[in-house]
């Protein structure tokens, strides 16, 4: 936040973030079912990271496979389901 | 300056060229048609240096238009009646996210039946989404109206949409001689649209988030309610500032013909206010003191203007080209509204004129300030009153 905001008068003209969303909210905590990946698995057709809504997919590195971004994964499932190599698992949330 | 014979869709037309427009993205609808193929035109011929979208929907059309202004584009679009009523959702968004998106609209009765003509029912139904509304009398006004609203809604303390209305083929077909300003004239008067907020990949945010009841939702629409007070300044400003460089203006909020010592009023907005003044003049001449009061901004709302009026003028009749069922015509209602607090409130009268494009003749008006004059000896006969309308009794 660039100020803080305690009155009408210190909001910007338009309801805007002051910042990337993503940093400011950190929505992983919505999740009821989490991806688990298993990277020996992956085929490296990267589907999962081209339908996740959130963008919380990244592509390791080294391209051995993928990690998620917990802070912001909601728990969709979909890239569990469009995954054809069947390698994402969706497990309850602890 | 040149002038050309134009009708009020092609000064429209003229006005998004002058003005710069630079994202117009339309959806055709008689009888507004014309302006989006005028535009089109000076598009494709490289006079006017736009984006051209053709999209499926009015509905789009605005998304279309509230996103380019986002990005800090200027942008132009024009609608009528179903299709206004269409865009009414984001009429509210253009507000909430302040893009001073400017449009125009052609008042045309709503369905069903179908109808094409006149009647303001669409621009009224329109009345609380925080668009400032402007109803022009004339082609002149209409082209010299596009071109104000631009500076007006882009003021950075003011970011506000608006639409300018054409009574449909009373002033969207109808052809005047209208004096086109040159370029340089209206560059020198409109700057670049330069928001201080805009989309942008370098520096990315969030825009329209989520707020919480405790957060800011309130404030913001405080926020609008503020900027839309401040119009009302903004409005005359920008007029004056018209007027030292066309020697041309419109009577800012309400356009006042003969009221300094008028004995009774009609209000009224839009085309209808011709014919009114042609009456005016020929009662005068018999020695009746009558006047016109001329509602062009609709929003925001001539308050201070109507009770200037009602502390000299104390028999006021407003007449209204649109109702509101289970309660009256628009700018009768509010026109009372506005009257209220005064202490010595004036009798006022409504009348509902002209709906669904039926002509308000010059015996008609003079029907009208007849009834006044008797309002001003012996009272109120009523509170309204449809005129014209055909009763079983005079059948």
């Amino acid at each position: 936040m660039s100020k803080p905001i305690k009155s009408y008068k210190d909001l910007p003209l338009a309801p805007i973030t002051y910042e990337d969303t993503r940093e400011a909210f950190k929505t992983g905590s919505w999740r009821t079912f989490k991806p688990l990946v298993d990277n020996s698995k992956c085929k490296k057709c990267w589907i999962c990271w081209k339908f996740c809504p959130d963008m919380s997919i990244r592509i390791l590195d080294d391209g051995s496979g993928i990690e998620f971004d917990y802070d912001h994964c909601k728990g969709c499932g979909i890239c569990a389901t469009e995954c054809p190599a069947k390698c994402i698992t969706m497990v309850t949330e602890d | 300056m040149a002038k050309k014979l134009i009708n009020g869709n092609y000064a429209a037309a003229y006005g998004a060229k002058l003005a710069r427009a630079e994202v117009i993205a339309a959806y055709p609808i008689t009888p507004q048609t014309a302006i989006v193929e005028q535009v089109a035109d000076f598009v494709a011929s490289g006079e006017m240096k736009a984006r051209y979208v053709c999209v499926e929907s009015e509905h789009s059309a605005m998304a279309a238009c509230i996103a380019a202004a986002s990005a800090g584009a200027r942008t132009f679009t024009a609608t009528s009646s179903q299709g206004l009523l269409l865009m009414h959702e984001l009429l509210h968004w253009a507000t909430g996210a302040r893009t001073p998106v400017v449009m125009v609209n052609v008042n045309r009765a709503v369905a069903p039946p179908w109808s094409v003509w006149a009647d303001q029912t669409d621009s009224i139904a329109q009345r609380d989404t925080g668009w400032m509304q402007f109803y022009s009398e004339s082609t002149q006004e209409e082209l010299d109206t596009v071109i104000m609203s631009y500076k007006i809604s882009e003021s950075p303390d003011i970011m506000l949409p608006s639409f300018t209305t054409e009574d449909a083929f009373f002033l969207s077909h109808t052809y005047e001689p209208v004096e086109i300003p040159a370029q340089e004239l209206v560059d020198g008067f409109l700057p670049p649209f330069r928001p201080e907020i805009r989309l942008d990949v370098d520096k990315p945010r969030g825009f329209g988030s989520l707020s919480m009841p405790h957060q800011w939702y309130m404030e913001l629409r405080y926020l609008i309610a503020e900027a839309m007070d401040r119009s009302r300044k903004r409005i005359l400003e920008v007029e004056k500032e018209w007027k030292e460089l066309t020697g041309r203006s419109y009577g800012g909020l309400l356009d006042e013909y003969r009221t300094e010592d008028a004995d009774v009023v009609l209000v009224n907005a839009g085309t209808a206010a011709s014919t009114i003044r042609e009456v005016i003049d020929k009662l005068r001449k018999e020695g009746k003191k009558v006047g016109l009061a001329r509602i062009r901004s609709f929003r925001p709302f001539p308050t201070e203007e109507i009770r200037a009026l009602g502390k000299h003028v104390h028999t006021i009749g407003v007449m209204d080209r649109s109702y509101t069922f289970g309660d009256g015509g628009a700018f009768f209602t509010e026109v009372k509204g506005a009257l209220y607090s005064m202490k010595d409130r004036p009798a006022v009268k409504g009348y509902v004129v002209g709906v669904g494009g039926r002509d308000i003749t010059m015996k008609t008006v003079e029907k009208l300030y007849d009834n006044l004059f008797k309002i001003k000896s012996g009272g109120l006969d009523s509170e309204k009153e449809w005129i014209d309308l055909k009763r079983p009794e005079v059948a």
